[in-house]
């Protein structure tokens, strides 16, 4: 693990090479990578931006693509009102526009190589980046392995990823989606109109055929807490939860 | 490489002898776990002093807030880039440990070990000589569950995530045995002013 390190901790230059907007607050950016790297769902990146007098601002953004043979990695970014780089990339990042980043880092929350058990995802607002990592790397090495995904946002729009993942859930059997939606009316049975609880988590893990061996939670702090507890309150081990906080 | 169009925000820049390369200043005290918050009870709290395997001293929370306490005001920066000023500790120093415990210095290298199962490594000499705390309080008030309470390392002039949250003993070991982000990816020292962010910076 070290070595995957070592081989990828110098900085590198990369253009970006399309813009997305996903929703009202968060774009996607597809970076070429000058020296490309094999990157395992839920690892994450370090991007580093250099102001004419010389002041750098660095953070680390998840990866939200699955690994391939691509050069080219998608990062996708929540512009933060108040923020200094996410504001940069949202008003005034362009295609063509040269970023400097390095990585993959991260050894900790990351899609199991040999899954033990089911899997169960859960994320709020931009926390989806990592787990949608982690079901496209799924889909790409086509797995079977019973994944339930409980994805919590204000309204329907805030939905990131929302075309893809309800096309995953057509298409494979063995994914479920379920959406928890805080601000208005659920539209399918299978969601929910409220903020996350243990019996929504009790809910969620009995639609997998047994107890997930592997979770993964990521947003805020106090949403990964709530959403954390209420995991554990569901008859989870705290040990196979992994958490990750944005904010920091 | 300049980055087009990037000038950043002023914050901080009239104290940029305090904030190392690559970190940004906040005024917010983020939090960062790789697991679920626990939830620790001072009665059932302790302490543990190991040489190796060989538990030396246990104390208790009574035991333990009866040693000496010493107050710091640091400056401290986490490896995700975010650096805070200022922040007032109250707790035990290591070397007032390792004196009611009567050791010195078996080995040069320590665990901290935590209630989550977190662990991480940490030279002696940057634990002795008052450089590091079990603080037992964060701004005159204990520490919240979220920040480590009860009780936290606190080892402010390397990379927060060597501040161990939660802790529950230290552990002296023979060679320089690498902790949970230290087997994961990250720096086995972690000086935020040489930028040891990853293992091999």
């Amino acid at each position: 693990m070290t070595e995957a390190g070592a081989r990828s901790a110098s900085w590198q230059t990369c253009a970006i090479a399309e813009i997305i907007q996903q929703t009202p607050s968060i774009k996607s950016y597809f970076l070429r990578l000058s020296e490309p790297f094999a990157h395992t769902a839920g690892q994450h990146v370090d991007v580093r931006l250099t102001a004419s007098d010389g002041y750098v601002a660095m953070r680390s953004y998840s990866i939200a693509s699955a690994p391939s043979a691509s050069s080219v990695i998608e990062l996708t970014i929540e512009r933060l009102p108040d923020g200094e780089v996410s504001p940069f990339f949202h008003d005034i990042a362009a295609v063509g526009d040269e970023i400097e980043l390095r990585g993959p880092f991260g050894r900790h929350f990351v899609w199991p190589e040999r899954a033990t058990g089911p899997i169960l995802l859960i994320g709020a607002g931009s926390g989806v980046v990592p787990l949608m990592a982690m079901i496209r790397q799924r889909r790409v090495l086509s797995q079977t392995v019973a994944t339930a995904l409980l994805l919590s946002t204000r309204t329907r729009r805030d939905v990131l990823f929302a075309d893809e993942l309800l096309a995953s859930e057509m298409a494979d059997p063995k994914f479920m989606l379920a959406l928890a939606i805080t601000r208005e009316r659920a539209e399918r049975a299978s969601d929910f109109a409220r903020r996350i609880d243990s019996a929504m988590v009790a809910d969620l893990v009995a639609r997998l055929p047994s107890m997930p061996t592997h979770v993964f939670v990521c947003g805020s702090n106090p949403f990964v807490n709530v959403a954390s507890d209420a995991t554990v309150m569901a008859g989870l081990g705290a040990a196979v939860i992994k958490t990750e906080r944005y904010g920091g | 490489m300049i980055t087009r169009g990037f000038t950043g925000r002023n914050l901080g820049r009239d104290q940029s002898d305090r904030i190392p390369p690559g970190q940004h200043l906040v005024e917010h005290f983020p939090v960062l776990t790789a697991g679920p918050t626990p939830r620790v009870q001072t009665a059932d709290w302790k302490f543990t002093l190991k040489i190796g395997s060989k538990a030396i001293r246990v104390w208790n929370w009574r035991e333990f807030n009866a040693l000496p306490k010493t107050k710091m005001t640091r400056d401290i920066h986490c490896v995700t880039s975010w650096s805070k000023l200022n922040t007032a500790w109250e707790g035990v120093i290591v070397d007032d440990i390792l004196a009611d415990a009567g050791v010195e210095g078996p080995t040069d290298f320590v665990l901290a070990h935590c209630y989550d199962g977190y662990s991480t490594n940490v030279p002696l000499s940057d634990l002795s000589s008052g450089k590091a705390m079990i603080a037992l309080s964060y701004e005159g008030q204990p520490i919240p569950r979220d920040h480590g309470g009860p009780a936290r390392l606190l080892v402010p002039h390397l990379y927060f995530w060597k501040s161990a949250k939660w802790v529950n003993g230290l552990q002296f070991t023979e060679s320089d045995e690498l902790g949970f982000w230290e087997l994961r990816g990250y720096h086995k020292y972690g000086d935020p002013w040489r930028e040891q962010r990853y293992a091999n910076d």
